[in-house]
């Protein structure tokens, strides 16, 4: 099991491999379809959402105000990262991600991104929202929730040992081509 | 219309929060088979403690909580146009609880109202019988589960897949090697032979209401169902696509008669976090017992 802590630095995740089981503390960021749409055409992130040295988590929480007027979440498993693949290389070169949380993998353009800029995929575990939802101690803050309702929003989650593994790294490496390619080979064999 | 309303909430509560035994048993069956020291393995203990946390903090097992899909056997004269307010009105609440995540998204204006309901939210299946019975069910079934479905025309020429039960095979077996790990497998298909590219895929759906330890009365059937999943396990995608032993959980196929011009098999991709639940109603709309 491999700590990081945000902000994470290039030579950091270059250390990583496909297989590595890590656990996060720190900030995470969520972003999904509507956030990576409005970056691809144009948009500005607000102030407050630094992804220099990030984490960026494609999520779309529950969230629920709590007796005392704070955000708590509830509930906060991945969502599927693929949708976000014409997006995500452009994400990572403009805004320094240095790691995309996700779910199902991503593919050629993002692991391209990786290998360039110093950033790596690592996939939680889908449907999990549970258990990641504990990991989370705080959620100081939500930006843009009015144009994309909560859901899509930007969270901002403070999360100690949130836990993840590397699926795709920073030297080209991706477990979901490598099950592809295989699942394929096994099919061929039973049609 | 309280206890109903009260009731519909509750249904809501334990299916978002509660995994059915069945799917439990299955899972645990999983975790199993998976090598010791896998990321397989550690995927599927992750999910083993999610869903005791789920139910034992009363929230949801997965924050998709979906489509919201009610299917009610009704007798004669039940007011459906009341039941449908009350199941409106339930999930709004169960929205506002946290047992629901905001999901129902304008189409067109991408506006997101918070309230889950809307054109095409909830959705509600009556069917009429001549027995004094009233059920609900309710499936929340998740979107990233949903975009991994697919619909096949056969003749498939591709997948080389003729009109009969091998080109069936073929087809579905092809849907899983697509699906890969998006699907938050390992997952359980709902597949309908025959019916129009509408009702197939509503067919396909309903088959998700079986129990996963039941078997098809008809062998053909019921020897393409076992086998599918055995195939599946071999190909070696494993949950979350990790690579692993276990990729299918089941498969329940029901047909439909067909036009002659049209041969579809339309397949449901259900994820592990197979929300599913039901109950029996008294005449005062109180629950009676759980289904699942």
């Amino acid at each position: 099991m491999i700590s990081l802590t945000t902000p994470l630095s290039e030579a950091t995740v270059r250390n990583l491999n496909v297989g590595d089981e890590v656990v996060i503390t720190g900030v995470l960021f969520t972003g999904r379809d509507a956030v990576h749409k409005y970056l691809h055409e144009g948009g500005q992130l607000p102030a407050g959402v630094n992804l220099r040295g990030g984490v960026l988590y494609h999520c779309g929480p529950v969230v629920v105000k709590d007796d005392q007027g704070n955000w708590k979440c509830v509930a906060a498993g991945p969502t599927t990262s693929i949708r976000e693949e014409p997006y995500q290389g452009q994400v990572i070169r403009d805004c320094g991600l240095r790691a995309v949380i996700g779910k199902g993998g991503m593919a050629d353009r993002t692991l391209a991104a990786c290998k360039e800029f110093g950033c790596v995929y690592l996939h939680a575990i889908g449907g999990a929202a549970q258990v990641l939802a504990e990991r989370i101690q705080s959620v100081p803050n939500v930006y843009m929730m009015d144009k994309f309702g909560a859901p899509e929003a930007i969270w901002e989650f403070q999360v100690v040992d949130f836990p993840a593994v590397v699926t795709m790294d920073a030297h080209g490496n991706s477990l979901h081509k490598e099950v592809l390619a295989a699942s394929q080979a096994e099919l061929a064999k039973y049609v | 219309m309280n206890a109903l309303l009260d009731s519909l909430l509750e249904l809501i509560r334990r299916t978002s929060t509660e995994i059915p035994d069945d799917v439990h048993t299955a899972i645990l069956a999983s975790l199993e088979r998976e090598k010791k020291g896998t990321i397989a393995e550690s995927a599927m203990k992750i999910i083993d403690q999610n869903i005791a946390l789920a139910k034992n903090k009363s929230q949801p097992i997965c924050q998709d909580t979906g489509s919201i899909i009610f299917y009610v056997d009704c007798p004669l004269g039940l007011d459906q146009i009341a039941f449908s307010e009350a199941a409106r009105d339930a999930v709004k609440l169960a929205t506002k609880k946290g047992y629901l995540r905001q999901n129902s998204v304008d189409s067109i204006t991408g506006k997101n109202d918070g309230t889950n309901v809307g054109p095409g939210s909830p959705i509600l299946h009556f069917h009429q019988h001549r027995a004094p019975e009233l059920t609900v069910k309710l499936v929340l079934k998740g979107g990233g589960c949903e975009n991994v479905g697919a619909q096949y025309s056969l003749p498939n020429e591709k997948l080389k897949a003729n009109r009969d039960l091998d080109g069936c095979r073929k087809a579905i077996l092809d849907a899983v090697l697509q699906a890969q790990g998006k699907g938050c497998g390992p997952g359980i298909l709902g597949v309908c032979i025959g019916g129009d590219r509408a009702t197939g895929y509503e067919y396909s759906k309903q088959q998700l209401l079986r129990r996963l330890d039941d078997r098809n009365p008809s062998a053909e059937l019921d020897g393409l169902e076992q086998d599918i999943v055995a195939t599946s396990n071999k190909l070696g995608i494993g949950p979350m696509g990790f690579g692993g032993h276990t990729t299918l959980l089941g498969t329940k196929i029901g047909v439909l008669n067909r036009l002659p011009a049209s041969y579809f098999v339309s397949i449901s991709y259900m994820c592990w976090a197979f929300r599913r639940q039901g109950a029996t109603l008294g005449a005062q709309g109180e629950i009676q017992n759980w289904l699942y």
